[in-house]
C-alpha cells in the first residue's frame, strides 16, 4: 500500500530515501573490517534464516489447507478418494440439504454489499471532509474507527442485541440488516487503507487546485480525489468484503442465517460440504488478495 | 535538463488583461486580524509582486483573491466587477501552488486539458492547446509523462501551462519558485515574466524573497503585519523606503544608532539628511546602505570582521568602536582581511529612520 504513496513523492524524496540506507550499510562495513567476519546481530538475517522461517511458515499454514482438501476428497471411511461430495453440492437433487447453506452465502453477499456501500458513501466522504475541513478531528475519527477492533466481538453482539430489536422494528429482521452493524465490525480494517492513502496526498491543495480551474465539489470528488484514493478505496472494499464472510458472532448473536453460520449448522449433518465452502471461501479471498497486489502492481507501472 | 527552447506563446492565449482591485480587505481567524484594510489595484497586464516575511498575510490577500478564502470586509472587484461573493470556481483565475499540485493521476497533457474540460471545450481544440501551452512552458515532449516522472523545475511549468491554458483574467503565483533550487529558481523566474509579457495577462506573485520580488514585478507591494506599507516600482522601494520596515526588508540595509536633530540625523560624527523630514529630534535607528558606508583615509576607525565576494562587488563587515557591525559594498579590487584596522564613513545620501527609546 505504501508503495503507491512513495510515487506520488517520488520526485521529492528521492534523496531522503537513500540516506538511510548508506546509514545502516556504513556502521556494518565498520563492524566487519573490526571483526574479520560478517556480523549478524541486528543485521537482515542470513539466507537459511530465512528460508526456515518460511518453510516453517509455509507448512504451518499449507498443511491445515492440505488436510482440508485431502478430508472433502474422502470416501467414507474405506480409504479411497472421490469427487462425489463436490459434485454433491452441484446435484439439483441434494438442493434442499443445502438450501441454508446457499442461502446463508446469498445473505453473506448481500450484506457485503451494504456494508461496501457503507463504506464508500459514508465513512471515504467523511474521512475526506476531515482532511479538507476539519483536520482537527483527524484523531478523533481515527480512534472511532480503530474502537471496534479493541472490543470483544461478543461484546459488541451483546451490546447489539437491544439496539436490533429497535432496528428490527424499523426495517424489519432480514439478514441485510446486519450490514449495519458489520459496518461497525469492518471500520478498523476499512479505515487503514483509505487513511494510508490520505496520508501520501495533499487532499486541500489538489482540490483547490481543482478548483481554481473551474471544477465544483462534485467534480473534485469525482475526478481528482477518487481516482487518486483509487488503491486505498479498492483495498478497503476488499477487505470489507473478506471480513463480511468470515463473520460469526453477531450473526450468531442476532440470529441470522450468513455463510458463516450456515456453515456451522450444515458441519453437523455434512461436515466435507462444511470443508468444501470453506475451501471455496479461502480461495476467494486469495484471489481479492491478489487482485488487490496486481491493482497496486498496475498503479506503480504508472 | 529536458527543457526544450520554448515556443512563442499561441495568439490564443494572449489576454487582454484585467485591472484588478482589492478594497479594504479584512480577513480574521478567530479573532486574529490576518488582513488589516489591505486595498490594491493592478492595472490590466500588470505584474505586482506582494513582498513580505512570512505571515505577513500576503499569502491570504492571493488567497482572497482566488476565492479560496472568505473575506470578512471590504470588496474585491476583477475589471470593474465584484467577484467578492464569487466561488473560486467562477472566478476565472489560474492558479500556480507553492508545492506541486499537478494531480499525480494525470500525465502532464490531461493535466493541462483539466480546466479545458471544466469550460466544456471540444476534445479537438482541448488537445491543440494544451499542446500549445506546454510548449510556451518549453515541454512541448513531456506531455506523455506522470508528475512523478518530472523534475520539481518542469512540475511548476506544467503547472504553470495548466494555469495559463484556459485564459483566465488573472494569473495568481502563490511562491511558486520556493521548493525549486537556486538555478531553476531564477531561470524560471524570468521565463514567468516573459511569458507573463507576451501574454499580457495580469499577475499577482506572492513571495517573501525580496530579491526575486524586485527582479521580476512592475511593482512591488510590501506587506508587512496585515497591512500593505508601500506600493511602488522597485528602484522606488529600494532608493526612498516609506517606512522604516520597508527600510529594512528591501535591500540590505544597516541599522545604526544616531539621533535626529532639527531635520537631519547624526551618526558617528556624521550628519545625514532625512528621506522624510518630519520626524521628531531624538534617539533613532538610521538605515543605511551597504553602498552608502565607504571605506576613507579617515573617519570612524573599524576592524574588518569578514569580506565576501559577490561577482561584481565585494561586502565587507567591520565592527566600530562601539561594537555596530556594519556592512560595507566597495569595488573588488580591495581585499580586506580580517582583523585589518579601517577607518569609514558615511555617503551622506539620506536615509530612512525609525525612533528607539533612548539609552537609560
Amino acid at each position: 500500500m505504501s508503495a503507491g504513496v512513495e510515487d506520488v513523492r517520488a520526485s521529492g524524496t528521492s534523496e531522503e530515501s537513500t540516506t538511510p540506507l548508506r546509514a545502516v550499510g556504513r556502521p556494518e562495513a565498520v563492524a566487519r573490517r573490526a571483526l574479520g567476519r560478517t556480523p549478524r546481530v541486528g543485521a537482515a538475517p542470513s539466507r537459511a534464516t530465512s528460508t526456515i522461517v518460511l518453510v516453517l511458515a509455509g507448512v504451518f499454514f499449507l498443511v491445515p489447507i492440505a488436510a482440508m482438501v485431502e478430508f472433502s476428497l474422502r470416501q467414507g471411511r474405506t480409504g479411497s478418494y472421490t469427487l462425489q461430495h463436490y459434485a454433491a453440492v452441484l446435484d439439483p437433487a441434494q438442493e434442499y440439504a443445502y438450501d441454508g447453506l446457499f442461502q446463508g452465502t446469498l445473505n453473506s453477499l448481500a450484506i457485503c454489499a451494504i456494508t461496501v456501500l457503507i463504506v464508500l458513501l459514508v465513512l471515504l466522504p467523511t474521512m475526506i471532509l476531515v482532511e479538507l475541513r476539519y483536520p482537527a478531528l483527524r484523531r478523533a475519527l481515527e480512534f472511532v474507527c480503530i474502537l471496534p477492533i479493541t472490543i470483544p466481538t461478543v461484546v459488541i453482539g451483546v451490546g447489539f442485541l437491544p439496539v436490533y430489536s429497535v432496528i428490527a422494528r424499523l426495517v424489519g429482521s432480514d439478514a441485510w440488516s446486519l450490514a449495519f452493524a458489520i459496518g461497525i465490525i469492518v471500520l478498523p480494517y476499512a479505515y487503514r487503507p483509505i487513511a494510508v492513502n490520505l496520508q501520501g496526498l495533499d487532499v486541500a491543495m489538489l482540490s483547490e487546485a481543482a478548483r481554481s480551474l473551474g471544477a465544483g465539489w462534485g467534480t473534485v470528488m469525482v475526478r481528482v480525489l477518487v481516482p487518486n484514493l483509487r488503491r486505498g478505496i479498492l483495498a478497503s472494499c476488499f477487505i470489507t468484503i473478506a471480513v463480511v464472510l468470515g463473520e460469526f458472532t453477531i450473526a450468531t448473536f442476532l440470529s441470522r442465517t450468513t455463510f458463516q453460520t450456515a456453515l456451522v449448522l450444515i458441519q453437523h449433518t455434512d461436515p466435507y460440504v462444511a470443508v468444501i465452502f470453506a475451501l471455496l471461501a479461502l480461495v476467494f479471498g486469495f484471489v481479492l488478495l491478489l487482485v488487490i497486489g496486481r491493482l497496486g502492481a498496475v498503479r506503480r507501472r504508472a | 535538463m529536458a527543457i526544450e527552447s520554448p515556443a512563442q506563446p499561441p495568439r490564443s492565449l494572449v489576454s487582454e488583461g484585467a485591472a484588478v482591485e482589492l478594497v479594504d480587505v479584512v480577513k480574521e481567524y478567530g479573532g486574529h486580524r490576518a488582513l488589516a484594510g489591505v486595498s490594491l489595484t493592478m492595472r490590466p497586464g500588470e505584474f505586482v509582486a506582494l513582498l513580505g516575511p512570512s505571515g505577513c498575510g500576503k499569502t491570504t490577500v492571493l488567497r482572497s483573491l482566488a476565492g479560496l478564502e472568505r473575506i470578512d470586509g471590504g470588496r474585491i472587484r476583477i475589471d470593474g466587477a465584484d467577484v467578492t461573493a464569487v466561488p473560486v470556481n467562477k472566478r476565472d483565475i489560474g492558479m500556480v501552488f507553492q508545492s506541486y499540485s499537478l494531480f499525480p493521476h494525470l500525465t502532464a497533457v490531461q493535466n493541462v486539458q483539466f480546466g479545458l474540460e471544466m469550460r466544456r471545450v471540444d476534445a479537438a481544440s482541448r488537445a491543440r492547446r494544451a499542446r500549445e501551452a506546454l510548449e510556451m512552458v518549453g515541454l512541448g515532449s513531456l506531455g506523455a509523462r506522470y508528475a512523478h516522472e518530472l523534475s520539481g523545475g518542469q512540475q511548476q511549468r506544467v503547472a504553470l501551462a495548466r494555469a495559463l491554458v484556459t485564459r483566465p483574467r488573472v494569473l495568481l503565483l502563490d511562491e511558486p519558485l520556493s521548493a525549486l533550487d537556486a538555478k531553476v529558481r531564477v531561470q524560471l523566474r524570468e521565463e514567468i515574466r516573459r511569458i507573463q509579457i507576451e501574454l499580457g495577462i495580469t499577475t499577482l506573485f506572492v513571495t517573501h524573497d525580496q530579491e526575486e520580488a524586485l527582479a521580476v514585478a512592475d511593482r512591488v507591494a510590501v506587506m508587512h503585519a496585515g497591512a500593505i506599507e508601500q506600493v511602488g516600482a522597485p528602484e522606488e522601494l529600494y532608493s526612498t523606503p516609506a517606512t522604516p520596515f520597508v527600510a529594512d526588508f528591501v535591500g540590505l540595509s544597516n541599522r545604526v544608532e544616531g539621533e535626529v536633530r532639527a531635520g537631519r540625523v547624526l551618526v558617528h560624527g556624521a550628519e545625514l539628511p532625512l528621506l522624510r523630514e518630519e520626524v521628531q529630534d531624538g534617539p533613532v535607528i538610521a538605515f543605511v546602505r551597504p553602498e552608502d558606508v565607504l571605506f576613507a583615509d579617515s573617519g570612524v576607525p573599524a576592524t574588518v570582521v569578514s569580506s565576501s565576494f559577490l561577482g561584481s562587488v565585494r561586502r565587507t563587515l567591520v565592527r566600530l568602536p562601539d561594537d555596530t557591525l556594519l556592512s560595507v559594498q566597495h569595488e573588488t579590487s580591495r581585499r580586506p582581511a580580517a582583523g585589518e584596522r579601517v577607518h569609514v564613513r558615511f555617503g551622506g545620501r539620506a536615509v530612512s529612520v525609525s525612533p528607539r527609546p533612548a539609552r537609560g
